[in-house]
């Protein structure tokens, strides 16, 4: 597929992927605005470009300081990306490991165990906040950032697990029978050769995990319990007040968020795609 | 040796975890006062100036402020003070104290605590908010009051309105002189500020006993004044408080009806003045906006009540209440400051304070509550032409009714545990019969490797999901009201079910959000796959020279947080100011009021979601792709199989193990996509497009708490979806 494209249909691909990118920047272009403007209002015109430029918005959050002089920018920042860094590696190596034992093994209660990961997806939050929050109480891990990523992490792993055994299914067995003839056990297999090739899969499902606990701000408002503990997004949220929302703040700080999102990303992407060795798979 | 390694590396991974210095714990020993509040920008600053200035001043019981998100605030109170985790003192607004006294996380103030003397300090208004039944539960700090801001560049000072008709006739001139601009502006279809015309036409919520009787002429008369504002174009079509301020931003609007928290959004260069809001002429009553308090409360639980109470009168009484008017531009409650700061305070401020005895306190018992929601829609209604005043009202009373309605019987526990055990022991023996015969234990022994590597997942997931989970549950066997819960057996599940409360074809009735949910999750997931599958199909080719950039940024949706795009979105399906209606008018298409029908507030719903969910979709593809062997694909071209059939015999079925899992979760979450249904369409028109996830929440959090209901609804969408996960199975299996 593809080899020599014909010019026409080059264009014809470009063009339709450069409209979607209109799209997809288009809203996000106020978001800028708002950003760069000074005013705290919400202002939507048929010009999303700024007609102003002023980094206010970026200065005030990015150099807030509590009652007692803490640099609270820098905690918030430090705190997600623990948060999101050790919900990431918790969430693949935990989810990993059980999506290889659901791929490759039979054992009784595998199809169960599989539906019960999808079950807890289906879980609405709105009944589990209060329980959570009684639960992390009694197991003493209200106020810390280990309760919190916990809880991150297990949202996410249902989801890596399935994402995992989906691809994993798909690298065929031989490449392991081979492997097995060679004398290799289960945990090289696994981490030499499924590993490896399962590359793409875990990309998605680390970002996925990032994420999930990048953005949550209304757990760990609950949870956490001292203004140097909050991640960024918490802080984010607390320009929207009860009355009305600085814009300003919370678009600087919504561009903030999601900038190391999509940095990661494109850190990330190689991997994503042509991240496989030609034969590799080809079996 | 390998379960040992796998062990091991999980060990390794909670020790890191353990030794993250963990200093945000709570401290036995901490003799601070704890003060939780939801203030920012200015009035955080002064809060913050005067716990510094109460910490030099004692240093033995200093004060350390939390700064809570707004969304997070109640909840969190709600949670912590019961179990010994809250605050020893909050800032609040007085309307939840109907709740929160109910529920005992607030006490009465005795008459030592809060002596007459030190009451007479303070706004009678103020005080009277923070009352019921006679007691007083907190020490009012500042108010809120609605007022009208006027642009000096559109009215001379000599024109202010004092009188309804005043008031039209400005906006008549004002119509023929400036196209383009409008008279007034303010969000109309929130009762909050429609409760100023409410009074001033007469009007009201509650009968002297205390229920609530929205169905009067007088309301009615005042829900057709606003409607002749907008019919006569001196007011704009779906105003929001973005476009309001939007408009006097630029000029575009005369009057604008809002509270001192406008004052925040007005940019430097316009110069306005503040003024009470016209009397109503036909009635010659003075128009009345509702007024809201902020007090200090202390927290039942607290174990520095002396310390937390000194605080809380130093905070509200003079020094405190001079620097959060002068620093944090409050509206104090505290009056002999007025006196002493005469000349300093500014006008705008000081223009709230002298209106303040034009305001009614918001009512603060829980039944208010659940006014809002129905009042709201009500409104909304009217304005856009679908009902009239009595209609809409009558409406209202009928949804306030159901919601209001009494708990029902409590049911007797004993017997729902005696059937609950019998299922679970029955359950056991079978599952056990059927394990000794499959010869499953001896199974089991031999899968000891494959347990290892599932283990520490279930594990995680047993204790912190299904444990809520379980117990999520179990509340929707009770009933909640103003903090007590009745064991009522299945009581909210045969009124959810058997529609006690909503006709079948209502549009808050369970069946019909069912089908509206169903059609949402399904159209939404269909789009979220086309279009991902179309762009990474389209972004995996090496011709495609400058992928890496359009893949980054095709996920900028994704990545940006939805809070503040999905209000974008709604912003750009306003009527008269959105960027879809410019387009179809450009187009020469009618502009389309996007949130006046059903199936254009779902589209309208459906494209922001869209939008937000086909960049995770298209990652998702782009990493399944690459499990597909190029070369068969090539060999088919060779072949002569062209695009369609090479893409549905070839690149569809390898790619379904990867994607299936993608969609069915894609499909789960898309049920319960709360978010954009409450930021986008808000259920409107009249709640038809309200999924059952965003009624669980208005059953928990905007009518009266019932949070057994709340459980009720969540427990079937819960039991919905194990059938679409049983039904998706069968037919994985046919196929």
């Amino acid at each position: 597929m593809g080899r020599n494209p014909g010019i026409v249909k080059v264009i014809l691909a470009n063009m339709a992927v450069i409209l979607m990118c209109v799209i997809a920047i288009y809203p996000v272009l106020w978001v800028v605005k708002m950003a760069l403007t000074p005013s705290q209002a919400f202002s939507l015109s048929f010009n999303p470009l700024p007609t102003s430029v002023s980094f206010d918005n970026f200065h005030d959050i990015i150099f807030a300081t509590n009652h007692a002089g803490n640099w609270l920018f820098g905690h918030w920042l430090f705190n997600s990306v623990v948060v999101a860094t050790v919900t990431t590696l918790l969430g693949i190596s935990l989810a990993t490991s059980a999506a290889y034992a659901f791929s490759r093994f039979t054992f009784p209660g595998q199809k169960l165990g599989m539906s019960l990961f999808l079950v807890t997806q289906m879980f609405p939050g709105v009944v589990m906040a209060v329980p959570l929050y009684i639960l992390l109480d009694t197991l003493g891990l209200l106020n810390s950032m280990i309760g919190l990523t916990l809880v991150y992490a297990t949202t996410a792993i249902p989801f890596c697990i399935w994402m995992l055994k989906g691809y994993f299914d798909t690298i065929p067995k031989d490449l392991e029978d081979a492997a097995i003839m060679d004398g290799a056990s289960r945990w090289t297999i696994f981490t030499k050769v499924i590993l490896p090739l399962a590359r793409p899969a875990i990309v998605v499902t680390a970002l996925f995990s990032f994420m999930t606990a990048w953005n949550e701000f209304i757990l760990a408002a609950t949870f956490l319990g001292d203004e140097t503990a909050f991640t960024l997004p918490v802080a984010l949220q607390r320009y929207v007040g009860s009355y009305n929302t600085e814009w300003g703040h919370f678009a600087a700080g919504a561009i903030l968020v999601s900038t190391p999102v999509m940095l990661l990303f494109f850190a990330l992407q190689k991997h994503l795609v042509g991240g496989l060795t030609a034969g590799g798979v080809k079996g | 040796m390998s379960i040992f390694r796998l062990t091991t590396c999980c060990l390794l991974l909670a020790l890191f975890f353990i030794f993250i210095p963990n200093a945000y714990a709570d401290d036995e020993n901490n003799q601070s006062i704890s003060l939780w509040h939801s203030y920012r920008g200015a009035e955080r600053n002064a809060l913050d100036l005067v716990v510094q200035q109460w910490n030099q001043d004692n240093p033995e019981t200093p004060v350390s402020p939390l700064s809570l998100p707004y969304e997070a605030y109640a909840n969190k109170l709600t949670s912590a003070i019961p179990r010994g985790h809250g605050p020893d003192v909050f800032i609040a607004a007085h309307e939840r104290i109907g709740d929160w006294s109910a529920s005992g996380l607030i006490a009465p103030l005795s008459k030592t605590e809060f002596t007459n003397d030190q009451q007479k300090q303070y706004h009678d208004k103020t005080l009277a908010a923070f009352k019921l039944d006679d007691h007083i539960y907190g020490i009012p700090l500042a108010f809120k009051n609605a007022a009208f801001f006027v642009n000096k560049n559109l009215v001379s000072p000599e024109n202010y309105p004092t009188t309804t008709d005043d008031l039209l006739a400005i906006c008549q001139t004002l119509k023929q002189q400036q196209s383009g601009a409008f008279c007034i502006a303010y969000e109309a279809g929130n009762f909050y500020h429609h409760a100023a015309w409410l009074y001033g036409f007469g009007g009201g919520i509650f009968t002297p006993d205390g229920s609530v009787e929205l169905v009067r002429d007088k309301n009615a008369a005042s829900i057709d004044f606003v409607k002749q504002l907008t019919d006569n174009g001196y007011l704009p079509e779906e105003p929001s408080s973005s476009l309001v301020a939007q408009l006097f931003n630029n000029s575009k609007a005369a009057f604008v009806l809002n509270g001192p928290w406008f004052m925040g959004e007005i940019k430097p260069n316009i110069d306005y003045d503040v003024i009470g809001v016209p009397s109503v002429s036909s009635k010659g009553n003075k128009a009345t906006p509702f007024l809201t308090v902020e007090g200090v409360l202390l927290s039942s639980r607290s174990n520095k009540k002396e310390s937390a109470l000194r605080f809380a009168h130093y905070l509200a009484s003079r020094v405190g209440s001079q620097i959060r008017l002068e620093q944090g531009n409050q509206a104090v409650a505290y009056k002999p400051i007025y006196n002493s700061l005469k000349d300093t305070i500014d006008p705008k401020i000081l223009q709230f304070t002298n209106l303040v005895g034009d305001t009614i306190p918001m009512p603060n018992t829980p039944l208010m509550r659940s006014v809002w929601e129905p009042a709201s829609q009500a409104l909304r209604k009217v304005l856009r032409g679908s009902a009239t005043p009595v209609d809409a009202l009558k409406g209202a009373q009928h949804q306030i009714k159901i919601v209001t309605r009494p708990a029902p019987q409590s049911a007797n526990p004993f017997i729902y545990i005696l059937i609950a055990l019998v299922v679970l022991l029955a359950g056991c023996w079978l599952a056990f019969r059927k394990m000794k015969k499959s010869d499953t234990l001896a199974q089991m022994k031999a899968s000891g490797t494959a347990y290892a590597y599932v283990a520490p997942a279930a594990l995680g997931i047993l204790v912190i999901v299904f444990v809520p989970f379980i117990v999520g549950t179990a509340v929707s066997l009770f009933s909640h009201r103003a903090g007590e819960f009745t064991f009522v057996g299945l009581s909210n599940f045969w009124n959810i079910l058997s529609c006690a409360d909503y006709a079948v074809d209502d549009p808050l009735s369970f069946y019909f959000t069912l089908f509206v949910t169903v059609m949402w999750t399904a159209t939404n997931v269909f789009l979220h796959v086309f279009i991902g599958l179309c762009l990474a199909l389209l972004l995996r080719d090496p011709w495609m020279k400058l992928r890496g950039i359009y893949r980054v940024l095709l996920i900028i949706p994704w990545a940006v947080p939805n809070y503040i795009t999905a209000l974008i979105w709604k912003g750009m399906f306003h009527k008269q100011f959105g960027a879809i209606n410019g387009l179809l008018v450009w187009m020469g298409i009618e502009p389309v009021s996007w949130f006046s029908h059903f199936w254009t507030a779902f589209a309208a719903n459906l494209t922001t979601n869209t939008w937000l969910g086909f960049p995770f979709m298209m990652v998702v593809t782009l990493g399944a792709l690459q499990a597909i062997p190029r070369d068969l694909e090539e060999a088919a071209e060779v072949d002569g199989a062209g695009w369609f059939r090479r893409f549905f015999t070839i690149t569809l079925p390898l790619l379904k193990p990867a994607l299936l899992p993608a969609v069915i979760l894609g499909s789960v979450w898309t049920f319960n996509m709360f978010n954009i249904i409450y930021l986008v369409s808000g259920g409107e028109p009249d709640g038809g497009t309200e999924i059952l996830i965003s009624e669980a929440y208005r059953w928990a959090f905007t009518r009266q708490e019932q949070y057994g209901y709340a459980a009720a609804y969540a427990t079937l969408i819960f039991i919905v979806l194990l059938m679409y996960n049983w039904g998706t199975k069968t037919l994985m299996k046919e196929s």
